[in-house]
């Protein structure tokens, strides 16, 4: 176990250090993320400027779900995005050997091979969301409520993670995934609004197929102090549930390597 | 290579390009699935829009609005400011540059040419799900569908010139990638993709009129759904051909002043 986690210090240190070295790109990069989350804020302002409340979610209580939501795709955008790409490219080009070569962990490796930190610069806009929607209420959240709300919000990114390591693992098989991530990231778009939106057949998909509610609107419901016994239970067990099945499917891939050039 | 022997070889270069689109098909549908984006604000807006009414915005006209949106960003959609950037990097552009069909021609050819596969895959389930669930709302005068077919050509130029003249920006300045994320992320909120323009604020208006995104999607959609009397749509048609030439002026600036510094790397 501690081998593992100055493994972890090290591979940190050294995405740190290659952050460092591109900086011009990447506090671009930060300042783009940043552009894109405020310009799809637009939507939000247009909505609430004619209607009091949707779905039953008003204005500071959508900022909840925009804001959990912003935080998760900071994740995605900084840490497992970079990671995945990393190793889909590995994958193809056959330098994937090298990883299986170290003692270590295959997922663990991978999982950690890069982080992004200008992208994750979301993080910062997710907390300033928070803050305005709480503001907007008129209270502030009590710390039963953080807590809690703080472990479905570590729910969502394991199940966010899981997603993607499927998507790698599906890798294994058919090389070419790029869009595969694409398309990914369009549905996971929709998380950004409250569930209780979404009806019949998206609201279905939403649920079970792609967990969207589970992910963004569980944790917000819990800042709000509305989260019950099915939304806490239901975001634990469904976290762990896609981590043990995303393991799996990534132990059974990597068995069924062959290498690039063999 | 005159003019003339260019628009001559211009049938075959589209039969190359559907060719290529067609090898493809299994990436070009996952591409379609990804511009699902419409559904989903249909379905926030449908939410929004459902009891009550906004503007002429009722359940029915959303349902409208958005599967119409998603049918023209699958008529005008475009991607050459990805693939510019990647012959740019990778020095493919100048073995374009030796050939003698002029590059911007055979990018418009390639781009032209994917249409049919793309509208094939999508369209005809947009269209019969548009006519079944909101048929209504559907604009009836022809002269109006006239106007229709010219303004989603001109949305379809204004697009492939953006998309032309940032891939030649890459020639400028290495990457412009970047430059095109600002722009999709203009496009979306400001072209009527994510909200129709009709709901934002007057001032907003405004100024979105004199702003290129609008006339990309949302006119043609607007036209669509019935949202103009015909000397309006005209208007706003003139408005659109407007834009459509000055954004191939910049593609024509860019383009001169890119292919001069252009040193086709590793070429």
């Amino acid at each position: 176990m501690r081998g593992y986690l100055s493994l972890l210090a090290f591979q940190l240190r050294t995405s740190f250090a290659l952050a460092l070295q591109y900086r011009v790109d990447f506090v671009l990069e930060g300042f783009i993320e940043v552009f894109w989350t405020v310009t799809a804020l637009v939507p939000l302002f247009v909505i609430y400027d004619v209607r009091e409340a949707v779905a039953g979610w008003s204005f500071g209580e959508a900022l909840m779900v925009t804001g959990c939501f912003t935080l998760l795709q900071a994740v995605l955008e900084g840490v497992i995005s970079p990671c995945m790409t990393l190793v889909v490219e590995q994958i193809r080009k056959g330098t994937f050997d090298f990883v299986l070569l170290k003692p270590k962990d295959s997922q663990f490796l991978v999982s950690t091979a890069r982080v992004m930190p200008w992208r994750a610069v979301n993080v910062v806009t997710a907390g300033v969301l928070f803050a305005v929607g709480f503001a907007e209420i008129g209270r502030a959240p009590a710390l039963l409520d953080l807590a809690v709300a703080a472990a479905l919000l570590v729910a969502g990114i394991a199940i966010l993670y899981s997603l993607w390591m499927v998507a790698a693992s599906v890798a294994f098989w058919v090389v070419k995934i790029d869009n595969l991530t694409f398309l990914f990231s369009s549905i996971f778009d929709a998380a950004r609004w409250p569930s209780s939106v979404f009806r019949g057949f998206l609201r279905v998909l939403f649920t079970f197929v792609i967990p969207l509610a589970v992910m963004t609107t569980f944790p917000a419901q819990a800042l709000l102090g509305r989260a019950g016994t099915v939304e806490i239970v239901g975001g634990l067990g469904t976290a762990v549930l896609a981590l043990v099945v995303s393991r799996r499917l990534w132990v059974r891939a990597v068995g069924r390597y062959t290498s690039a050039s063999s | 290579m005159s003019v003339r022997r260019s628009l001559q070889a211009f049938p075959t270069m589209l039969r190359i390009g559907f060719a290529e689109a067609l090898a493809y098909r299994a990436e070009m549908l996952v591409w379609i699935l990804s511009t699902t984006m419409p559904l989903v604000m249909l379905a926030i807006w449908h939410a929004v829009a459902r009891d009550e009414p906004i503007g002429r915005f009722g359940g029915d006209e959303m349902i409208a609005y958005f599967l119409a949106t998603f049918i023209v960003r699958q008529l005008t959609g475009s991607w050459l400011a990805w693939m510019i950037n990647a012959e740019v990097r990778d020095g493919t552009l100048g073995l374009r540059l030796l050939r003698p069909v002029h590059p911007l021609l055979s990018y418009a050819a390639d781009a032209l040419a994917a249409l049919p596969v793309r509208g094939l895959l999508s369209i005809p389930i947009a269209t019969v799900a548009l006519v079944v669930f909101a048929g209504p709302e559907l604009e009836t005068r022809p002269a109006v569908w006239v106007v229709w077919l010219f303004a989603v050509l001109g949305g379809w130029l204004i697009t492939l010139a953006v998309n032309l003249a940032i891939g030649c920006l890459a020639m400028l300045i290495e990457s412009s990638i970047k430059v095109m994320d600002v722009w999709l992320a203009l496009y979306f909120v400001f072209s009527g993709y994510m909200l129709p323009v009709e709901l934002f604020p007057d001032w907003a208006r405004d100024v979105l009129d004199w702003l290129p995104f609008r006339y990309q999607l949302g006119l043609p959609v607007e036209l669509m759904t019935g949202a103009y009397e015909l000397e309006h749509g005209l208007v706003m048609l003139g408005r659109q051909w407007i834009v459509v030439a000055a954004t191939f002026g910049l593609v024509a600036l860019l383009w001169r002043a890119g292919v001069r510094r252009f040193a086709a790397f590793g070429g």
